[in-house]
């Protein structure tokens, strides 16, 4: 059975979210997208802070929005947590009276909610700051504590809307790694919102990635960052893409370059390559690579420790290059040079 | 903030002037200095031709007690009424939408600039034994509202609780309503949010509002009299007994104003991180 099945359209002036979305138990899924994708609508329309103006959302098979129907059950009477961006732990309460807080809605009195609150910290290693209050908590702190204010109620849907994003980057790494840890746990399904890949790679089974309100993508995350199919997953996952029509071991794109690959496919295709694949040189060189393209260089940045090149011409690509390779290559903006990648280390799929 | 002594001012003129005195012209200095004297020398004749020694005798005479006991105990009740009504009041302005919200809060904050003495002839048209509610209240109840203690409270009310209804709506406004989102999402219902989230966190501008409504109440006059008339023990409150008392015996009079001056001290004390912490 499909834990979590939803088909969500919310129409909002021009901008239309129409997201299809399921999960099984134990799932944990990541919508990930760039800003203003719809991201956070379709968040807050499973949490039932935004009735949908079609379609529906069924959790267990109950269903909890359905507009045909007539029917809404508004985010109190959901079995759902959320962990929200800023969190919004109350600042007037502790944070063990925060994690009680749903407890306390369910009816339970005060000691005994505080009472089933408390091991939810614990699990957390927060049982000695239960008595602070959130602003007295440091950031990964008053993470931790919204995943247990949200996880205490034992949801059957669990909502995180950029878990990390709030953090600075040392925390994030401790904090991402305990977040995964909690979610594997979790027997439920969580669905989380992101437009950072790492988080989402690390934190999610399946990725459903979606631009301007449409889902573009879906798999596992291994598979969407190895086989993008959007300029922005692309981008993403640091690859350079370009789509055209396969015909044997060569795609033509629609300017007319041809890549060389090394997959024997015909019809619609991707190309994807990473930028360490691609070699630079002042002159033409005497090489094996098939594919040759003469470029002019656009910008340079420093990557880690390597220098990403942007690449104008007829094929604009991304390179890497070690610090010393670009320093022999005297590289500037608008150097023109020769850019080489060989087919063996391109990846040719079915568009 | 400090200006750091090792780092010379960007301006080399400011170097010379110590920090914070500007010159100030004599046409401004002037009129400056007249508006407050004029603002601070009637309070220090107060207390200059206050008759300390009979003070202790005057205070504790019956009929000053009286009305400083009927004061406290009508602006106290006209505050919980305005409280009880007032709170909710704010959160329908601050948070809720319908056509013609605006209105309504120009509506609501009218008694604040409304003289006093209006709202009371208002309160007595709808109110009075023959007011449009008044006639079916006393029909229907017994109850009649001008002249008693009851009414003292209702006109108190009418000035006081705009006060307190901007002072919350303002603080609801400031708040984060996606607290209360976050409050729904745990499974608490509107009115659970509302109690357990929102009340809290506005609960600095509740108070800073209900001490406000108080002072308004407790100094109130012109509505007072004219809802409620002038009865000793019933009705008569402070500002009217002080009233009364300049002509009668102006050493009690001066005696009630030292009380009610103590008083407005004391709320502007408790409201001074509020109202008086501006640079």
């Amino acid at each position: 059975m499909t834990t979590l099945d939803a088909e969500l359209r919310v129409g909002r002036g021009a901008f239309t979210l129409d997201v299809a979305l399921s999960a099984q138990p134990g799932e944990v899924v990541a919508l990930l997208g760039p800003n203003g994708a719809g991201k956070s609508t379709a968040l807050r329309a499973l949490a039932g802070l935004l009735p949908l103006t079609d379609g529906h959302i069924a959790l267990y098979g109950e269903q909890l929005d359905s507009p045909a129907d007539g029917l809404f059950r508004p985010a109190e009477q959901r079995p759902i947590g959320v962990v929200f961006q800023d969190y919004l732990l109350f600042p007037h309460l502790s944070a063990l009276d925060n994690v009680a807080f749903g407890l306390r809605c369910k009816g339970l009195r005060r000691a005994a909610a505080r009472a089933e609150a408390l091991p939810w910290l614990e699990r957390m290693g927060l049982a000695e700051h239960a008595g602070r209050r959130p602003a007295k908590l440091s950031g990964g702190q008053a993470q931790r504590v919204a995943l247990a204010r949200a996880l205490a109620v034992r949801p059957r849907l669990l909502l995180l809307d950029e878990p990390l994003a709030a953090l600075d980057a040392r925390t994030r790494l401790d904090v991402r790694a305990e977040l995964r840890r909690h979610l594997a746990e979790f027997e439920a399904v969580a669905v989380l919102v992101t437009h950072d890949p790492l988080d989402a790679m690390v934190l999610a089974d399946r990725l459903v990635v979606i631009e301007a309100g449409r889902v573009v993508q879906t798999g596992r995350p291994a598979e969407v960052a190895r086989r993008p199919r959007t300029d922005y997953i692309a981008r993403l996952v640091g690859l350079n893409l370009y789509q055209g029509v396969a015909d044997g071991r060569r795609v033509t794109l629609p300017e007319g370059q041809v890549l060389a690959t090394d997959e024997e496919l015909t019809g619609p295709a991707f190309v994807a390559f990473p930028p360490d694949a691609v070699t630079l040189h002042r002159h033409r060189p005497e090489t094996s690579a098939r594919n040759l393209f003469p470029c002019t260089v656009a910008g340079l940045d420093l990557h880690g420790d390597r220098f990403r090149v942007d690449l104008a011409g007829p094929l604009p690509l991304a390179a890497d290059l070690t610090p010393t390779a670009a320093a022999d290559l005297d590289l500037t903006p608008g150097t023109r040079v020769w850019a080489a990648v060989k087919a063996t280390q391109t990846h040719a799929y079915p568009a | 903030m400090s200006t750091p002594r090792t780092t010379p001012a960007p301006h080399p003129r400011g170097r010379r002037r110590p920090r914070g005195a500007t010159r100030v012209p004599a046409a401004l200095l002037l009129p400056a200095l007249l508006g407050l004297a004029f603002l601070v020398l009637p309070l220090l004749g107060l207390l200059i031709r206050a008759p300390w020694s009979a003070l202790p005798a005057l205070l504790t005479g019956p009929e000053v007690w009286q009305a400083l006991r009927l004061s406290l105990i009508s602006a106290t009740a006209a505050t919980g009424v305005s409280l009880l009504l007032g709170v909710p009041l704010a959160w329908l302005l601050a948070r809720t939408d319908f056509p013609g919200r605006r209105l309504l809060r120009a509506l609501v904050t009218l008694p604040l600039v409304l003289p006093p003495v209006v709202g009371g002839v208002a309160l007595l048209l709808v109110l009075g034994r023959a007011g449009i509610v008044g006639r079916w209240l006393d029909a229907a109840t017994g109850i009649t509202l001008p002249f008693t203690t009851a009414g003292v409270v209702v006109a108190e009310t009418f000035v006081a609780m705009p006060f307190l209804v901007i002072s919350v709506e303002g603080a609801l406004r400031a708040a984060d309503p996606r607290y209360e989102e976050a409050a729904a999402t745990l499974g608490a219902s509107r009115l659970t949010a509302f109690r357990r989230v929102t009340l809290p966190l506005v609960a600095p501008g509740i108070g800073a509002g209900a001490v406000l409504a108080w002072a308004r109440a407790l100094g109130e006059f012109g509505a007072t009299i004219t809802f409620a008339g002038n009865f000793p023990g019933r009705t008569q409150t402070m500002p009217l007994a002080v009233y009364l008392a300049m002509e009668s015996d102006p050493q009690a009079a001066i005696a009630l104003s030292l009380i009610l001056l103590a008083v407005s001290i004391a709320v502007l004390a408790g409201l001074r991180d509020r109202w008086m912490s501006t640079p």
